[in-house]
């Protein structure tokens, strides 16, 4: 091994002398292959930011699954084997239910480590009324604690403090500005079951998605399991998980554990879902054919070099050098190429990215990761040395009596 | 003349171009030569009579198409490109009329490529080595110019320092002098002179200048791919 490398200090010096010794084209192919990395990681950041921001935002307010009860259906006794039955089903209403068995089902979901956070919740419809005016909103019963893992409330709070319990709860802005509420004011809830509660608003708080500020009201998981009529019952169970991306996966392990019925992020955000993957696709295909365009300009620019040089394949071959020595003289051009290339493509994009932070709209993050840096320094080495096969082979397999005689 | 003694022996060696098509010509019509460890010869003979051919042939840089060829009595016919890059590598030197040199390294290295070529790096001996060729061509001053800061004559002396860094058993100069002034070739020539009786290398001189090869100690006459003459010379003198 180290007599291999001590034998590849020749053709490596062969090589970096020949690309100092065309400069002028080293450096223009140079300045290719900076361009199209710099392309490749500033367009991979910025597409990389923008999802994680939608994403981060959407799942700022909801959970990654939600387990329900399982759909009240009619049960139908099977016919006896041999007769025809016509049936006319109406489906049954789903009223409002507790999950069975939710404690011992929140206890077992506690201990799976693929989940970051479960948090039992009530939740029903209900209106809200302050003198003549009347709005319909959706209680929602929480433990605090657990729930603010799922969502952080303390985040998203406009006024007042968090705090649900002792006859406290929190509206969103919306309905409170309809309502014309302020914290410490009174809201009277009902909710058509003789279960009506006066209470105190202890904070507003801002989701910034309207539907749910215009509806939400937080309550403590007692108080709504009471005006709900749900003793002791809450009626989902929310999830969060550790990986985003594989909530179906676990929503599904989870329906086959618990035989809830779940629905997952994704389910629920199938257009976001279907954006997203058409986006990336799109990124992926601009990289492609990125990444195309530099090996093909690596390879056009090592099959002139070795037109030029020839001769000088000829004289090495005539002075003992053998047909991998040249193959790899070439090759290394290619790495070599496609390694600093690539390096100053990464340092373009960190000034694009530079750029849009002072000059641009500056919305949202734009992480370049370490991970596709070294990706793409390795990725555009390789295609260097790929791309440089082709002439690589032909110089080696240059005839050195012709070679030797080319003018 | 002993096995021991020859650097090099060609039996009814053969070149044809074009083989199996209608234009199929032979060049080289079955060629015996011996050329021992110290004979300082001289290859003349008219354009295109195949000398370049048949040193192309010697230098392992072409193969043969019919007859063996022996290099240090090593047969060659059945050697793959690697052990003849590897053989050509270490028992051949070769100087052309073009002095081909590589541009974009200076002197020293020029001089050093057979064996960076052969071992890697340069250890300190290798480099003491072509130092002191550089010397004894007269160009110590010159270790770091790039070649087309030098004169024709100055890059022919390079060369043959390149040719004699690996301690070649022969030499191979392909019209060295062809495109050098008298004196500048006389200089020259006097060096291979010198390499040959201090190094103690076979020499085969490619030439068409008749005072050139009258001034070797062997003659040999190709003419139509045969050898037609391999005389020793008398009075071995080089006017200029």
């Amino acid at each position: 091994m180290i007599r291999f490398l001590r034998r590849l200090w020749t053709e490596w010096t062969i090589a970096i002398t020949f690309l100092r010794d065309g400069r002028a084209q080293t450096a223009m192919i140079m300045v290719g292959i900076a361009v199209g990395v710099a392309v490749i990681v500033f367009v991979s950041a910025l597409i990389g930011g923008l999802q994680s921001n939608i994403i981060a935002r959407t799942l700022g307010t909801q959970a990654h699954i939600r387990l329900l009860s399982p759909d009240e259906v009619n049960i139908v006794l099977r016919p006896a084997p041999g007769t025809l039955q016509l049936l006319q089903e109406d489906k049954r209403a789903q009223r409002l239910r507790s999950i069975n068995n939710w404690q011992s089902i929140t206890a077992a979901l506690d201990g799976l480590p693929l989940l970051t956070a479960v948090s039992p919740v009530v939740s029903g419809p209900a209106f809200a009324r302050r003198g003549e005016a009347l709005e319909s909103v959706a209680l929602v019963g929480i433990d605090v604690e657990r729930y603010q893992r799922i969502i952080p409330l303390r985040d998203y709070i406009h006024a007042g403090q968090l705090r649900v319990g002792g006859g406290d709860a929190m509206i969103g802005r919306q309905l409170a500005d309809k309502l014309g509420l302020r914290v410490g004011d009174k809201l009277r809830l009902e909710t058509g079951q003789q279960n009506n509660a006066v209470v105190n608003i202890a904070a507003v708080f801002e989701l910034g998605v309207r539907e749910l500020d215009a509806r939400y009201v937080y309550l403590d998981l007692k108080q709504a399991q009471a005006l709900l009529n749900l003793p002791g019952g809450v009626t989902v169970i929310d999830v969060t998980v550790e990986d985003i991306f594989s909530a179906d996966k676990i929503a599904r392990q989870i329906e086959r554990l618990t035989s809830l019925k779940t629905e997952s992020w994704m389910e629920t955000n199938a257009q976001l879902m279907s954006a997203l993957t058409s986006q990336s696709l799109s990124t992926n295909m601009i990289k492609v054919f990125v990444a195309i365009s530099v090996a093909f300009g690596i390879a056009s620019v090592l099959s002139v070099s070795v037109v030029q040089r020839t001769r000088e394949i000829g004289i090495m071959r005539a002075t003992g050098a053998t047909q991998q020595q040249i193959l790899r003289v070439f090759l290394i051009q290619g790495g070599v190429l496609g390694l600093l290339g690539s390096i100053i493509g990464v340092a373009v994009s960190y000034t694009l990215v530079w750029g849009f932070y002072t000059c641009g709209p500056g919305l949202f993050h734009i992480p370049v990761a370490q991970s596709l840096v070294v990706m793409s320094v390795a990725l555009a080495t390789l295609t260097g040395v790929l791309a440089a096969a082709i002439p690589s082979r032909r110089a080696a397999r240059l005839d050195p009596v012709v070679a030797i005689r080319y003018v | 003349m002993s096995d021991s003694q020859q650097v090099l022996r060609l039996e009814a060696l053969r070149k044809s171009y074009n083989v199996g098509l209608p234009n199929e010509t032979e060049v080289l019509h079955g060629i015996d030569l011996v050329i021992g460890r110290h004979d300082f010869a001289a290859l003349i003979g008219p354009s295109g009579s195949g000398k370049s051919t048949l040193l192309n042939i010697i230098g392992l840089l072409d193969k043969p198409s019919e007859g063996e060829l022996y290099l240090l009595e090593q047969p060659t016919s059945t050697m793959d490109d690697d052990a003849r890059t590897a053989l050509r590598g270490s028992a051949i030197g070769f100087v052309f009329q073009f002095h081909h040199l590589i541009q974009a390294f200076t002197a020293i290295d020029n001089i050093l490529m057979p064996l960076m070529l052969k071992q890697g790096k340069p250890d300190r001996a290798a480099v003491e080595r072509a130092r002191s060729l550089l010397a004894a061509v007269g160009l110590e001053k010159f270790a770091r110019t790039p070649p087309n800061q030098l004169s024709g004559g100055q890059q022919q002396r390079v060369a043959i320092a390149r040719a004699l860094v690996t301690e070649p058993a022969l030499l191979l100069a392909d019209e060295p002098t062809g495109n050098l002034d008298t004196h500048t070739a006389a200089e020259i020539f006097e060096l291979f002179r010198q390499f040959n009786r201090e190094f103690g290398c076979a020499v085969l001189l490619v030439t068409h200048d008749l005072r050139l090869s009258a001034a070797c100690d062997r003659t040999i006459n190709l003419v139509d791919g045969q050898l037609v003459g391999d005389a020793l010379n008398e009075n071995r003198v080089l006017t200029s």
